[in-house]
């Protein structure tokens, strides 16, 4: 658009037309106060704190409503419009309870800064105060109707931007007040925008109330570890008895991917960190029973059975689970771990997505990923199956954005009537079970018009639809996992025939993708290279089997066949998320890795306290293919993270680390980095470090080690380091990887996990339970319509 | 819920005057309170899903509007302007005398159901003040002997 | 039903059918009823607009704006529908004029609306009656009912090939409503909230389509302009306010009463010859000239021309005809704090200044009017008063802004009278009890 030019406060500023002024105005340096002003909220003009003077106009007017004009004479910052905002802030305080000593806000209140700059303190009321009593509208949700500001950001938010529309305004003149759905409570979505959006501390929220002050907290910006989309969250974290204490999480800097955005699991579900089942201590199996040890003794343990297993039978003897929640540098170097210290392909994880398929329909294409900006960003999305709404709140968030914002065109194909309908250009229900025949039509396969042609959508209906997506240049075509083997390469098809069209496979939990990245499959290196083919990883590694080892039911049948001695279990229940009789493994040898005594822990014969992707660094690769950085914010003394274990048993079966982490040079040490009680001291090193520009990477507990690996052998990983250590994501391709493989589609188990359920994490957070238990005590919700 | 064929009519009538379903909801609501006595949730549940509006969006239309009421009112509601105009010709004094009369105050309700009273703004009346309006009738040139009057005519209905 | 008054003075246009059962079609066409629309039918729209500008005629809704200009905004070409709007919201305490014409001339809006729809390319209107108003209501729809019955609305009116729809609307009780922005929005059937302007209705209004929105009495003297002319309508009155206005008399007078009368009628003659003077031979003490939301004028400022511009002169407004008069016996402090209490109460909430501003005040006049005032208080009145004019999101919070701070300092003695616990001194028994509070 064309550019605009304006003078504020006698300088000259340039803006695109149709720039709001108050935007204008931050774009130079001039901060316009605003209550209700939000950018990307509807324009309310209702706090009128942002009120200037526009020449020519006889009345002030509010920056937040007016579109810059060329020539624009404007100034921010008299007489008269101190004494507006003053009076404003005055009349505000009027009936505000001025409680901020014991106020969640204080501190962050958007009230009190105002009051700061315009000196508004002296009560000129001297009348009684309109009061009411706090509310508790959830578990989640608070509210304190005197310090409310009706700046209706809640309601817009929740509305306009959750598409949930659980917040009103009831009453009018003085008797407004922001409402909840169900009369005195809600029945929502428990995202916890509305509390995060807040100016004031009128919503509070019930994870964080009362806990602490702001500036009692440190701030770690990381990624949230609950679904595959990757939100940044920034978590404050206090000291506590036992180690450091998660206490809130939000995304206030609005950097990152996800803008301010965080569901409810983002936003409140870490406090499973802190539940007291967590395993503070490791436990070895004595007399049948699993019984407190030392880590010296655990480790000897393993390390002692995993070597007298590979020199008697043979690494083939040993099976590993890995994790879909552990960050890429020890999904990699658990692979590596199995393949050079154990010398098997016996590696597989829980696969929810299949990745491989589409690694091998990309191989050779142009780099057609779709990064999450880019779902915010394109001018149309096709999204077939899944339900993003309930098990990708930041892709169905940056979708409904998109439409908003960007007047983005979506279609949406599915065997149910998913919520994002609402926001679909075009909506089409097909049979369950038609989503490949749909996919193969897509892709120019006529025959397959029949297993989709129905008494609602006729041949010409779907014909005109696959014209309409063919004239959709940047179309991202989003797909779940109903979509698999070589229907995915259908998607690839349609994707790679439409012009600057970009594909997003939607897989659950936090690493999945990272997972499948790195290689935890029996028949795949990291970056979906055939075990059987030699490469840079043979090269490098020298020892790699070149037969592919077993996949995940393979094993558990071994280990019933007692063909495998031993099993290795990182961070995964397959015990219940298969539904595995636990007797199968009677005969192996177990070791598992874990928070929480699991249905696959209990039956372990050493079980090692693991630490959190909120413990710990490393990074994360989302559903897109977002690399992004996870920092260790959370602290549970008497844990350790998996990359230091594997590294440990590597060292206890007498394996040379250094040929495992290639770490710092000449230092050999552990700094003590990652060593519970005296991390303080690793972390004031790292600290130091990082303040000069180094990166900690003196100890063989140091994924960044590994991350230098990974970003040297992995194709699409070689992104800009210093980005990603700067907290920025950065997109990894696909479309460079390796060959990829065509897996048995059985073996794809989507999490099913809806908005409340995070797996074996959802079922520690007390959070998300009291959500849960809430929801059953009220009758089933119904839909709303949109505005 | 069940509404009188009058209302019915008149209600799909006037679905057809406006290209938004939504437009209807403030007569609406005023034509189904004046049947039911007062807006029960039954009626906004009713009406939400006439319109495919959420209960909040209609409760939190109906609590914009005065005339509109969740609670049940008396049969008779007696609604006395004090605004300005009424104010200087003795509308406060008749309020009063209402109230006495009635035994309630503001917003009350006569325990046999029979009379609510309200003080209201300007009804447009003002030449004739000072005014009410009984249900939708209006009094004007009102003396206290003349809203007794009034008044032992409805109760005699 | 409200009773007809009458003065030689008056000069009867919009009232001229009043008491000639002209709700009956019949009857209304036998009163030159629907010629007007018939002769609209055969002009260039353009021309009904500079028409409509050329008489003068400036809206009788309070702002007083030029109604042909306003008009002329409607873009030719729109994607989206027009709208024709009549506001009958008609709640401003001191005026029931409106209310008349809807009770004897309810074809004569009717007209104006398709008048106005043909001026502007529009082919729908609506008629925004306030709830409180069911028996003009209903009037009205059956008025609407006939001149369909005719062919005089619907497709093809008067055979002309010209399609127009008119539709009734009700509301529900709020005096905001009646505020433009915030009528369009309770006829969409949402809070009355009012919209963020720019645009302006002319260009987004109803549904996003362009839309006119005029008082009723505006548009009732719609088709006598085109009848009559706009020379004739437009020397009925002084320079730039064309025509007559229906003034409603109302407060201490004698002969109170909805009178039409020239524009730039003297307001003390209004008082003391149509309105009968000062009951009781009282003296007077304030006048309210145009509605509670204008600033008041003192029996010494009353020698004016009741017309826009001079009414503007003199420091107040001619507003939308209500003319309160206030006699010596009246306590200025309680007239103060039951407009404050009006206000207050019909806020609608959605900016802090009106919301706060009018709550607080109420509030500090209440204690005030009961003996509990301090001297800052009265400084403090003003001053919030100040910080509420021109700073609100719509026109409400200076109505409620500009009365008040004109009652203080032409009244100020008598807010000083109040003080130290002193009784009110206008109270009969002395000391009152707390005044009712509408919740
Ligand atoms: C708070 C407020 C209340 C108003 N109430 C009315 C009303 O009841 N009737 C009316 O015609 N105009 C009312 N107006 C004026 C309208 O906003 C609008 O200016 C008018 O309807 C335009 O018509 P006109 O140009 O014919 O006067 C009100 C304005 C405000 C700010
Ligand atoms: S928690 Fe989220 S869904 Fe619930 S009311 Fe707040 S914004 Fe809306
Ligand atoms: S609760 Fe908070 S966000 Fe919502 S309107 Fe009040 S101050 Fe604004
Ligand atoms: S959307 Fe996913 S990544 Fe974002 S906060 Fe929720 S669970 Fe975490
Ligand atoms: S001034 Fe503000 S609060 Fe008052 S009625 Fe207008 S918009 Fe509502
Ligand atoms: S920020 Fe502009 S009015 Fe609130
Ligand atoms: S002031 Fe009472 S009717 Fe207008």
């Amino acid at each position: 658009m064309a550019d605009v030019n304006i003078t504020v406060d006698g300088k000259k500023v340039t803006a695109p037309a149709g720039t709001l002024l108050i935007e204008a105005c931050k774009s130079a340096g001039i901060e316009v106060p605003s209550f209700c002003y939000y950018p990307n909220l509807s324009l309310q003009g209702a706090c009128r704190m942002c009120l200037v003077k526009v020449e020519k106009m006889p009345k002030l007017q509010t920056a937040c409503t007016t579109v810059i004009g060329e020539g624009m004479i404007v100034s921010t910052d008299t007489p008269e419009i101190h004494q507006a905002r003053k009076g404003m802030v005055e009349l505000l305080l009027g009936n505000h309870p001025l409680d901020c000593p014991v106020c969640d806000a204080g501190g962050e209140c958007e009230l009190q800064d105002m009051t700061f700059s315009y000196g508004a303190a002296e009560s000129k009321y001297i009348d009684a105060k309109n009061h009411k009593e706090e509310q508790q509208w959830s578990p989640v949700v608070f509210f304190d109707r005197p310090r409310c500001i009706l700046c209706y950001r809640c309601v817009r938010v929740c509305g306009e931007g959750m598409d949930v529309w659980a917040l009103g305004v009831q009453n009018r003149g003085v008797s407004s007040i922001i409402a909840p759905n169900q009369d005195d409570h809600l029945d929502c979505e428990e995202c916890g925008m509305c509390i995060d959006i807040c100016p004031v501390g009128a919503l509070t929220s019930g994870a964080y109330r009362y806990k602490t002050r702001p500036w009692e907290m440190k701030h770690v910006g990381t990624t949230c570890t609950h679904c595959a989309d990757g939100c940044k969250t920034t978590l404050g974290v206090r000291r506590s008895d036992t180690g450091m204490e998660i206490v809130r999480g939000d995304n206030r800097d609005k950097s990152g991917i996800n803008g301010d955005f965080l569901c409810i699991k983002g936003r409140y579900a870490f406090d499973f960190a802190h539940h007291e089942d967590r395993l503070t201590q490791p436990l070895i199996r004595k007399d049948g029973r699993l019984t407190p040890a030392t880590w010296e003794e655990a480790f000897e343990l393993i390390g002692k059975r995993f070597r007298e297993i590979c020199d008697q039978v043979g690494g083939h003897a040993i099976g590993v689970f890995g994790s879909n929640r552990t960050t890429n540098e020890e999904n990699y170097l658990l692979q590596k771990f199995a393949r050079v210290v154990l010398e098997t392909n016996n590696i597989d994880h829980h696969r929810t997505a299949d990745f491989p398929a589409l690694a091998a329909a990309l191989t050779g294409k142009p780099e057609i990923t779709a990064s999450m900006r880019d779902v915010f960003n394109a001018p149309a999305i096709l999204l077939i199956g899944n339900d993003p709404t309930e098990q990708h709140p930041l892709l169905a968030w940056q979708i409904r954005n998109n439409v908003r914002l960007h007047r983005a065109r979506l279609y949406v194909i599915n065997s149910q009537p998913i919520k994002l309908r609402r926001q679909a250009a075009s909506f089409i229900q097909i049979p369950e079970g038609s989503e490949g025949k749909l996919a193969a039509f897509l892709a120019g396969e006529d025959a397959a018009i029949d297993a989709i042609t129905t008494e609602e959508v006729s041949r010409a209906a779907w014909i005109t639809l696959r014209d309409k997506l063919r004239g959709e240049p940047n179309l991202v075509v989003v797909f779940g996992a109903e979509i698999r083997g070589a229907d995915i390469a259908s998607v690839a098809k349609l994707t790679a025939s439409i012009q600057g069209a970009k594909v997003v496979c939607l897989g659950d939990y936090a690493n999945s993708r990272g997972a499948a990245d790195m290689g935890l499959y029996p028949d795949l290196l990291p970056g979906y290279h055939r075990v059987a083919d030699t490469g840079k990883f043979h090269e490098e590694w020298a020892t790699v089997p070149r037969a592919p080892g077993l996949t995940l039911p393979e094993m558990v049948e071994g280990a019933k066949a007692g063909s495998l001695k031993a099993l290795y279990v990182v961070g995964a229940n397959p015990v219940e998320q298969f539904t595995i009789d636990p007797f199968s493994f009677s005969n192996s040898f177990v070791v598992v890795q874990d928070m929480f005594l699991t249905e696959t822990a209990v039956i372990a014969d050493v079980v090692l306290p693991a630490a959190n992707a909120y413990e710990k660094s490393g990074t994360f690769t989302n559903t897109c293919g977002d690399l992004q950085l996870v920092k260790k914010a959370g602290e549970v003394t008497g844990t350790k993270s998996d990359f230091e274990m594997i590294v440990r048993i590597a060292g206890a079966m007498g394996f040379d680390v250094r040929r495992l982490v290639p770490f710092g040079r000449g230092v050999g040490t552990d700094m003590g980095q990652s060593r519970g009680a005296q991390s303080g001291e690793a972390d004031r090193h790292a600290v130091w470090l990082e303040a000069n520009g180094l990166e900690p990477k003196m100890s063989s507990f140091d994924p960044m080690a590994i991350l230098d690996e990974i970003q040297r052998l992995v194709p699409g990983y070689d992104v800009s380091r210093m980005n990603i250590l700067a907290g920025n994501d950065q997109h990894t391709t696909l479309s460079s990887s390796g060959p990829g493989a065509l897996h048995d589609s059985k073996l794809i188990m989507p999490a099913q996990d809806n908005l409340f359920s995070s797996g074996t994490l959802g079922r520690y957070s007390r959070t998300l339970n009291s959500v849960i238990e809430n929801r059953h005590k009220q009758p089933a919700e119904t839909e709303v319509a949109a505005d | 819920m069940k509404f009188s064929d009058q209302f019915e009519a008149r209600f799909s009538d006037m679905l057809t005057h406006y290209p938004t379903k939504r437009s209807v909801l403030v007569p609406t609501l005023l034509y189904a309170q004046d049947e039911v006595g007062y807006l029960s949730p039954d009626v906004i549940h009713e009406i939400a899903q006439r319109l495919d509006l959420t209960e909040l969006e209609v409760s939190n239309v109906i609590s914009y509007y005065s005339m509109l009421t969740t609670k049940p009112r008396g049969k008779f509601n007696v609604q006395v302007c004090t605004n300005i105009a009424c104010m200087l010709r003795g509308g406060e004094e008749l309020l009063d005398h209402c109230k006495t009369k009635l035994g309630i105050g503001h917003k009350g309700t006569t325990p046999d159901g029979t009379f609510s009273l309200e003080e209201v703004e300007c009804i447009g009346a003002c030449s004739w003040a000072p005014a009410a309006q009984v249900n939708y009738d209006f009094h004007e040139n009102l003396t206290v002997e003349k809203m007794d009057k009034v008044l032992d005519e409805y109760r005699k209905n | 039903m409200a009773d007809l008054v009458s003065h030689p003075d008056e000069v009867k246009v919009v009232s001229k059918r009043f008491g000639k059962s002209a709700t009956n079609i019949d009857r209304y066409l036998e009163l030159d009823g629907y010629k007007a629309v018939q002769k609209a039918l055969g002009m260039q729209p353009d021309a009904i607009v500079n028409l409509v500008k050329d008489s003068g005629l400036r809206g009788r809704g309070g702002a007083g704006f030029n109604t042909g200009m306003k008009w002329s905004f409607v873009p030719k070409q729109s994607p989206k529908p027009k709208y024709i709007l009549c506001n009958g919201d008609e709640s401003e305490p001191g005026t029931c004029k409106d209310r008349l014409i809807f009770e004897h001339d309810p074809h004569s809006v009717i007209e104006g609306v398709v008048i106005a729809g043909i001026a502007t390319g529009s082919h729908a209107g609506y008629i925004y009656i306030r709830g409180e108003y069911r028996y003009l209501l209903e009037i009205m729809q059956k008025a609407i009912k006939d001149a369909y019955a005719r062919g005089f609305l619907g497709k093809n009116i008067f055979g002309s090939g010209y399609d127009f729809e008119v539709y009734w609307h009700g509301g529900a009780g709020a005096y905001e409503v009646g505020e433009e922005s915030a009528l369009m929005e309770s006829l969409e059937g949402k809070r009355g909230i009012p919209r963020i302007r720019p645009p302006f209705p002319a260009v987004v209004g109803l549904w996003g389509g362009p839309t006119v929105i005029n008082n009723a009495e505006t548009l009732a003297s719609v088709p006598h302009i085109l009848l009559g002319g706009a020379e004739w309508f437009a020397k009925l009155g002084p320079p730039k306010n064309g025509g007559t206005r229906l003034f409603c008399l109302s407060g201490h007078l004698n002969r109170p009463g909805v009178y039409e009368l020239p524009m730039g009628y003297n307001l003390k003659k209004m008082i003391y010859e149509v309105g009968g003077g000062i009951s009781g031979g009282r003296k007077l003490k304030a006048v309210v000239p145009g509605g509670s939301s204008c600033p008041v004028l003192t029996a010494d400022e009353i020698d004016v021309s009741m017309d826009f511009d001079s009414m503007m002169k003199a420091g107040t407004m001619l507003g939308s005809g209500g003319v309160v008069v206030v006699d010596e016996t009246t306590c200025m402090v309680n007239f103060a704090l039951r407009i404050m209490k009006f206000y207050q109460h019909e806020s609608c909430g959605w900016c802090i200044p009106c919301r706060e501003g009018t709550d607080w005040l109420k509030k500090t006049l209440t204690r005030f009017h009961h003996g509990g005032g301090v001297k800052k208080d009265i400084d403090n009145i003003q001053y919030l008063s100040e910080n509420m004019l021109g700073r609100t999101f719509c026109p409400l919070g200076d109505a409620a802004a500009m009365p008040t701070i004109s009652i203080v300092k032409k009244f100020r003695k008598e807010f000083e009278d109040h003080l130290e616990g002193k009784p009110c001194p206008f109270e009969k028994a002395g000391v009152t009890e707390p005044a009712a509070v509408l919740a």
